[in-house]
């Protein structure tokens, strides 16, 4: 009698097997998440706010000092400031140039040429040269480049009288703003960049060209709209919720190679300052944190959802 | 030819400009030619962007010392030598180093096609208490820049044990650096290299599997476990694949646990060929940075041919496995 009431008691329901079984499948994902994310994070702010000492046999020993770290990375480190502020900069700027230019390639790599296979595949390849070691030869050879072209408009410009600076000064005598034109050719002086940190985003918003169901181009033409609004009224909005996710690749994979980093693994690993290292991470993460949740929520204000 | 004759040929001239449909027609023809035009340019510059500097980095791989200096020649060597190639290829200590490197990615790629496929099922066809708030967690692990948890994770892997029982047993803990076993243990807990991505990549791709064939497996007396091994996992073959192009990839060319885990430069080719300018500078005792230059641009090509075969030969489901897997969904 009273076996019976504990095997009942013990006795699981379909739903709770099953969600056994579930959670058995993400168990190794669970782990690792936390031991290596939630303790990290835990840790990384304990050592931001402590001195760190690295003790002889490898360990370590942290001593609470408050926010020094946080007030030294920001008031009184000699760089950290201008790097993290350059960097949001060339991020903020890049992003809305990186969306529109990935999705016009992606619209040109859509349509039907002699090709385009070919195209493809040279587009992509900025995917495979992303480490570092190749990086920074590439840069180089892109000096060479820039240079070699550099030389040639002055040669150029010294033959028959075509002087790029003469252009500017006519774009600001029509009127434009200087902040404007500062952005055109700072975003001229960095295409190469900008064309390789594009290229993921371009796969990304050609599949979702790819997914729009032909009828509703169909539909339109046969109700007589032209080129223009067909773009506006069914290709944007199709591919809008694409702009989100790239918008947000951008920005991770942007910060991920940018110099912030760099300082950072250079304080903790060539100085051994764990604790300013930390702050500085802590820092710039929320930073970037901040402006992934006000770029979203902008965004997703306007975007469209089929379903 | 008399004027009446020049008259009707006028009248036939001006009725063909007048007719719509041709003029139409032309127009349309002239619009389409101008816009393969611009598209035509836009194209090749563009591709130009992407390839010159990768053109100009195999070419300079052929260059003798003497083409360096000589202002006259562009691009095309005028002693091509494989002098360069030589040297790279004894400095990088080509063929051990790519075979680590090799054995490294993928069985790496394996675990991780085993282990993300494995959570995004887990994510896609069970119901359990705070599902939304750890798939939430995964998309934060795609999101968290790496190196906010680089020192504690490089602390942990220089003391490593678990749970005191290994300090108990020898003393001391284990220090892991300079070896590759903490990624290998990073990738089985899945949050290897950009594990979030691809553990979202396999869940909207199982999402799009009927339910159906699970339980035509169950009703033929199949276990959970043996549905996900023998029927789901084969059924995921496209994302798998798309997730093994972009794991290759990626952890071919991975730096930062590269360096942060300090691996042996001899186990990794891409970490070995950030140190390669400074070996020749101090081994072949070339000071002339233009010229060892040559050698690391001969090395930069031994290293990314391997990945671009690679690539060559998968690129297909590269983009389509994008397509299918439903990144877009």
């Amino acid at each position: 009698m009273n076996k019976s009431i504990k095997k009942r008691k013990i006795r699981l329901t379909l739903r709770q097997k099953k969600a056994i079984t579930g959670f058995m499948f993400i168990l190794p994902w669970f782990t690792g998440f936390m031991v290596y994310y939630v303790r990290s994070l835990v840790l990384n702010i304990r050592f931001s706010l402590s001195k760190v000492e690295i003790l002889q046999t490898g360990g370590y020993q942290a001593t609470y000092t408050g926010l020094a770290n946080y007030r030294f990375a920001l008031l009184e480190h000699a760089r950290f400031n201008q790097v993290l502020v350059d960097s949001l900069r060339d991020i903020l700027i890049d992003i809305p140039f990186i969306i529109f230019f990935s999705l016009f390639m992606a619209i040109l790599l859509n349509s039907r040429f002699k090709g385009r296979a070919l195209v493809r595949v040279i587009f992509f390849l900025p995917i495979l040269m992303g480490s570092g070691a190749v990086l920074r030869s590439l840069e180089l050879a892109t000096q060479n480049i820039i240079g070699g072209a550099s030389a040639m408009i002055e040669e150029l410009s010294t033959g028959t009288q075509i002087n790029i600076g003469f252009f500017l000064d006519v774009m600001e005598e029509l009127g434009l703003p200087t902040a404007l034109v500062d952005y055109i050719t700072g975003l001229v002086s960095r295409i190469f960049e900008i064309v390789r940190a594009s290229s993921v985003q371009i796969i990304i918003f050609l599949a979702a060209l790819q997914s729009i169901p032909n009828s509703l181009y169909e539909c339109a033409k046969i109700e007589g709209a032209t080129g223009y609004e067909t773009f506006w009224k069914i290709t944007f909005p199709m591919v809008s919720p694409l702009i989100l996710t790239n918008v947000v690749y951008t920005i991770v994979d942007f910060f991920v190679n940018s110099e912030v980093v760099d300082l950072a693994y250079e304080v903790a690993f060539t100085n051994y300052n764990y604790g300013l290292s930390a702050a500085m991470s802590t820092i710039s993460t929320a930073v970037i944190c901040l402006i992934l949740v006000i770029v979203s929520a902008l965004i997703t204000k306007r975007t469209f959802y089929y379903n | 030819m008399n004027i009446r004759n020049a008259r009707v040929y006028y009248r036939k001239i001006i009725e063909k400009v007048n007719d719509v449909t041709f003029r139409s027609r032309t127009v349309n023809r002239l619009k389409s030619l101008l816009l393969g035009i611009f598209k035509f340019v836009i194209i090749v510059g563009m591709s130009y962007i992407i390839l010159g500097p990768v053109i100009n980095i195999v070419c300079n791989a052929f260059f003798s010392p003497s083409d360096v200096y000589n202002p006259s020649v562009f691009m095309i060597p005028l002693n091509p030598t494989l002098e360069n190639f030589r040297r790279a290829f004894v400095r990088l200590d080509y063929w051990s180093t790519l075979g680590y490197t090799m054995i490294y990615i993928i069985s790496l790629t394996l675990i991780q096609i085993l282990i993300c496929s494995m959570v995004g099922y887990g994510f896609s066809r069970f119901d359990f208490p705070f599902k939304k708030l750890l798939f939430g967690c995964v998309i934060v692990t795609i999101v968290l820049p790496a190196h906010v948890i680089m020192l504690p994770i490089y602390q942990h892997f220089r003391m490593w044990d678990v749970f005191g029982i290994i300090r108990s047993i020898r003393g001391e803990p284990i220090n892991l650096l300079s070896q590759q076993t903490p990624m290998y243990l990073m990738t089985i807990l899945g949050t290897g290299l950009r594990s979030g991505l691809y553990i979202y990549i396999f869940r909207q791709f199982f999402r799009g599997l009927p339910k159906e064939i699970e339980e035509a497996a169950l009703i033929d007396g199949a276990g959970t476990w043996h549905t996900y091994f023998r029927i789901m996992l084969r059924n995921a073959m496209p994302a798998a694949i798309s997730v093994a192009v972009f794991s290759m990839v990626w952890q071919y060319n991975d730096m930062f646990y590269a360096r942060l885990f300090s691996i042996p430069t001899s186990k990794n080719l891409t970490f070995r060929l950030s140190t390669i300018q400074a070996t020749i500078e101090f081994v072949d005792q070339i000071k002339d940075p233009m010229i060892s230059q040559l050698a690391v641009y001969a090395g930069i090509t031994l290293v990314l041919l391997p990945i671009l075969i690679i690539y060559f030969v998968l690129q297909k489901y590269f983009v389509e496995g994008i397509e299918r897997s439903g990144i877009v969904g």
